[in-house]
Parts: structure tokens; C-alpha cells; sequence
């Protein structure tokens, strides 16, 4: 029969370091976040009480915050961010839809990939804000002129990722399913989407944060109606305190939208190798 | 004969969508289509005349100088919270936050904080842009290999060296992915800041043609953004070209095997 060697005092305590550690794994992020935001608080309130800065043009995080919750009992509050939310929402599916179907048709063909590269080039690093006084004059402070401007962002982002995954479909595994005889249905639903999906949806996670941005931008310049355009105007009536409220409100449907695209990316390829590697097996 | 060729690829489509636009815009039609012609006519007469000098160049030495800040910024904040698993801790959610604040609904606090000068419109740019290089870098240094991060650490290399021969060669692949985002974030805030404050830039200029009404100035300033976007981004690639060069051949002999 055979022993084990004692325990030494060195080996417990060893182990007792590697728990501490987990542990510490575990609750370090949720006690070092929280004290970064307060840590961040604070120093707002110390620097709108004694800085440079006037108490009229920078207020207190109190009275930010407590207008920020304020706000949700406001019926106009909630009909901006809702104006916002409309616009993001029809300019993300709109350019999404368009960005995947012409990808598509030109990813698929060798020569239209090559005939289009100029213009795409071209078309897709000027930014879509320029088009922002010609949305204005052409349609006013409507709808359509917000959407000229979003779309014209997140189309060529779904464009070019559609691009990359059509683009990306693996020649062994094409020529296979051309040896073994897949009609064009078959390929596509097999071959062409399984590559295309995390393309794709990757251009729509980084549109559902561009087209926040643009359709704020809009607001905010040509003033149609949502959370740009509140903003503007508390600037204008100078309350600053209001207007805080809304960029911190800004922020929050940011992170919103930010970790929803996350979550619903993760969703729908949770078949795709690239999900799949980060749950333990 | 296959220069040929692909010059008809690269300038075929073009050629034929403006000689497409050209025709169409003949007759008459909604003041708002612009023409390809008086377009050209607008871009030249407008932009490289004495414009040139007082607007167009200001407005791209406020975005270089932004850019700038926000990539040195980035990449020495990205290194020092990166290499801290405290500090990543600390700063993560507050970062999550700052960046998820649409950065040009800034611009009206700004324009009180700092006021109308040149200041605001770099610091809104920088606010702006900072986010990819920062949030980019703290990642790429996470991500450092640690086979390489173990031999530099058996073979005494720390401090300055570490971080010159170790981590940012190591984290490089990840700054120019932000890098790159920066740049599109920095023209789109570059434009915004012009456009709400206005006194000198492309982004004034244009603002000022609408309240004119002026049309085919206004798309020729469209047409300015297009041209300053994709120089910057040939730029870019060729500095990626050089700063990557061992990424890619490290890639493609990967890929070869």
C-alpha cells in the first residue's frame, strides 16, 4: 500500500492563493468597473465645482442624472427616442437588405467584381454626412432625408462584407459541390450562405452602430425630429443640464444597440466555428 | 496586353456611368440631380482656387493633427491598460459607456466646454476616433502571443525594450484594424464639427452653399470629401503595406503550408 507524501504547509497555501485568485477572477471586474464609473462621477463633480468651467455650461452628475430618469415620465421624451429609433431601425434594414442582394449579384461574378471596384472604391470613403445639406434642401426635416444619409453609410458596409464572404467561399468545397453534382439551390443553401452569414452579419453589427450615429448627426444638423434635434434645442434654450440628460440617453441606446448586435449575432451563427470556440466544451 | 485589360476594368464602369449620367441629365430635371459638367466646372472654381487655402487646407491639417493625437493617445493608453488586468477592469465599463455615445451629439457640449475655435473641433475628432485605436490596442496586447511573452520574459527583455521589440510589433495587426476605423470616424466628425460651427472648412463651405442654395457646389464639396477619403485611405494602405510586412508574410507562409 502506498501513501501519499504528506501535504505541506506551502502546497495549501499555494492552493489557497490559486481560490483567492478565481475568486478574485470573478468579482475583480464587477468591484474595479463599478469604482472606474464612480471614480469618473466623482471627478465630473469636482471639476464642474471647481474647474474653469462654468456651473451653467457643465452640471453637476446629480442633476444630470436625476434628469435623466426624469425624462421617462415625458411623453415628448419618449416620441424622440422613438423618432431616433425608427430611423435607425428602417435605414439598418433598408441598407442591409440592398447592401446583401447587389453584393450578391456582384460578389458572384468575377467580372462584375472587377468592372465595380473603381466606383465602389470611389463611393464608399465619402462620408455620408456630406450629404447631409443636400438630404436638407432636397427633402426638408423629414424622414427621407435622415435615410438618404444612413442609408448611404451602412449600405457599402453590408456591400463590402457581403463582398468578402461571397468572395471567401472555400474553392476546394466549390469544386466538391460541383464534382458531386449540387444543382444552384443546393450550392447556394450549403456552400454560399454557411461562408456569406458571419460576413454579413458582422457589416450589420457595424452598421446598427453607424446608423445610430448618422441618424443623430441628421437630427442634430437638419433637425428632424429625435434625440439630436432635442439636443440641439436645449443647447438653444440653454438648458444644459437637459441636454446632458440626453447625451447620457444617447449613450445608453449605444449600448443598447452595441451588446443587442452582439447577442443577436451570436444567436444566429451559433452553429458557426467562431461562436462556437468560446463556449467551453 | 493585360495592362490594357485592366485598365478597361478599372476605368470602363466609370467612363460609362458618366457618360450614362451625362445624357440623362440633358433634359430637364430636379435641381437636386447634379450634372456631371458644371459639377467638374464647380469642383475646380470652387476648391483649388483660394479655397483651397483658406478652407480645404485647414480643415484636413485639423483632421491630420486629430488624428494624430488619437492615435498616439490610443496606442500609449492602449499599452499601459492593457498590459494591467486592474486597469482593464477599471476602465472597461466606463469605456464601454464613453464610446457608445454617438461622438457628434458631443459637439453642442463641446461648443459650451470649450467654445468656437479650432480646439473644439480637434478635441470633438479626437473624442471621437480615440475609441478604435484605444479599444484595438488594449485588445491586440491581450492577445500577444505567449510563447513569445514567455521567452522575452526568460530571456530578461522588460521595461522599454518589452514594449518596443514585444508588444507593440505584437499588437500592430490590431492598432491599423482601428487605425483604419479612425480614420472614417475623423472625416465623418471632421465634416459634423464644420458643419454646426461654423467658420472656416469644407464642412462651413458646404453649409454655406445650402443656405445659398447652390446646388452643384454643394455636390462638388461631395465630391472633395470623396477625393480626401480615398487618399486617405490609399495612404493608410501603404502604411499598413509597411508596417505589416511581416504580418502578411508570416500570413501567407502560414496559409502556404
Amino acid at each position: 500500500m502506498v501513501t501519499p507524501p504528506p501535504v505541506t504547509e506551502t502546497q495549501v497555501l499555494r492552493v489557497a492563493k490559486t481560490v483567492r485568485q478565481d475568486r478574485w477572477a470573478q468579482v475583480g471586474p464587477v468591484v474595479l468597473g463599478t469604482a472606474g464609473v464612480v471614480t469618473f462621477l466623482i471627478a465630473w463633480q469636482l471639476y464642474a465645482q471647481f474647474g474653469p468651467v462654468s456651473n451653467e455650461y457643465l452640471p453637476y452628475p446629480a442633476e444630470v442624472i436625476g434628469q435623466f430618469f426624469g425624462n421617462f415620465a415625458l411623453t415628448s421624451f419618449w416620441a424622440s427616442v422613438g423618432a431616433t429609433l425608427w430611423a435607425w431601425f428602417l435605414g439598418l434594414v433598408i441598407s442591409a437588405i440592398a447592401g446583401l442582394v447587389l453584393g450578391v449579384i456582384i460578389g458572384s461574378s468575377r467580372f462584375l467584381r472587377r468592372a465595380t471596384f473603381t466606383v465602389i472604391e470611389f463611393l464608399r470613403p465619402i462620408p455620408s454626412v456630406a450629404l447631409i445639406p443636400i438630404a436638407a434642401l432636397a427633402f426638408g426635416p423629414q424622414l427621407e432625408a435622415e435615410l438618404l444619409v444612413i442609408i448611404y453609410g451602412c449600405f457599402f458596409v453590408v456591400l463590402i462584407q457581403t463582398l468578402y464572404g461571397v468572395a471567401d467561399v472555400d474553392r476546394v468545397a466549390h469544386e466538391t459541390t460541383l464534382t458531386m453534382g449540387l444543382n444552384w439551390g443546393q450550392r447556394a443553401r450549403h456552400l454560399v450562405v454557411p461562408t456569406l452569414l458571419p460576413y454579413f452579419f458582422t457589416g450589420v453589427r457595424l452598421s446598427a452602430t453607424i446608423s445610430l450615429i448618422l441618424a443623430v448627426s441628421a437630427e442634430l444638423i437638419i433637425g428632424t425630429p429625435g434625440l439630436g434635434q432635442s439636443v440641439a434645442q436645449a443647447q438653444l434654450n440653454g438648458a444644459p443640464v437637459a441636454m446632458y440628460a440626453l447625451i447620457v440617453t444617447a449613450g445608453v441606446l449605444g449600448i443598447i444597440i452595441n451588446t443587442g448586435a452582439k447577442i443577436a449575432e451570436r444567436k444566429a451563427l451559433f452553429w458557426h466555428e467562431s461562436v462556437r470556440a468560446e463556449v467551453p466544451a | 496586353m493585360n495592362i490594357l485589360k485592366n485598365l478597361a476594368y478599372w476605368l470602363g464602369l466609370p467612363i460609362i456611368l458618366i457618360l450614362i449620367w451625362h445624357f440623362a441629365t440633358m433634359g430637364d430635371i430636379s435641381p437636386f440631380v447634379p450634372r456631371p459638367l458644371p459639377l467638374w466646372e464647380k469642383f475646380v472654381s470652387v476648391w483649388l482656387g483660394e479655397n483651397l487655402l483658406t478652407d480645404v487646407l485647414p480643415s484636413i491639417g485639423r483632421l491630420l493633427l486629430a488624428l494624430a493625437i488619437s492615435i498616439v493617445l490610443g496606442v500609449v493608453l492602449g499599452v499601459l491598460i492593457g498590459s494591467f488586468r486592474s486597469a482593464r477592469w477599471f476602465f472597461e465599463p466606463l469605456f464601454e459607456f464613453l464610446r457608445a455615445i454617438p461622438s457628434t451629439i458631443m459637439i453642442p457640449v463641446l461648443l459650451l466646454v470649450v467654445g468656437l475655435n479650432d480646439n473644439m473641433r480637434i478635441t470633438v475628432i479626437v473624442l471621437g476616433s480615440i475609441w478604435p485605436v484605444l479599444l484595438n490596442t488594449i485588445t491586440g496586447v491581450r492577445s500577444l502571443d505567449e510563447v513569445l511573452s514567455n521567452s522575452a520574459k526568460v530571456y530578461g527583455v522588460h521595461g522599454w525594450g518589452r514594449v518596443w521589440h514585444l508588444v507593440l510589433p505584437g499588437a500592430s495587426p490590431a492598432i491599423m484594424a482601428g487605425v483604419r476605423q479612425s480614420l472614417a470616424v475623423g472625416l465623418i466628425l471632421m465634416v459634423v464639427s464644420e458643419m454646426f460651427a461654423s467658420a472656416n472648412g469644407i464642412g462651413t463651405l458646404i453649409t454655406n452653399f445650402q443656405n445659398r442654395v447652390a446646388v452643384p457646389e454643394m455636390w462638388s464639396g461631395v465630391l472633395l470629401l470623396g477625393v480626401v477619403g480615398v487618399v486617405l485611405s490609399a495612404i493608410f494602405a501603404l502604411v499598413q503595406k509597411g508596417v505589416l510586412k511581416w504580418y502578411d508574410g508570416l500570413k501567407a507562409a502560414a496559409d502556404g503550408n
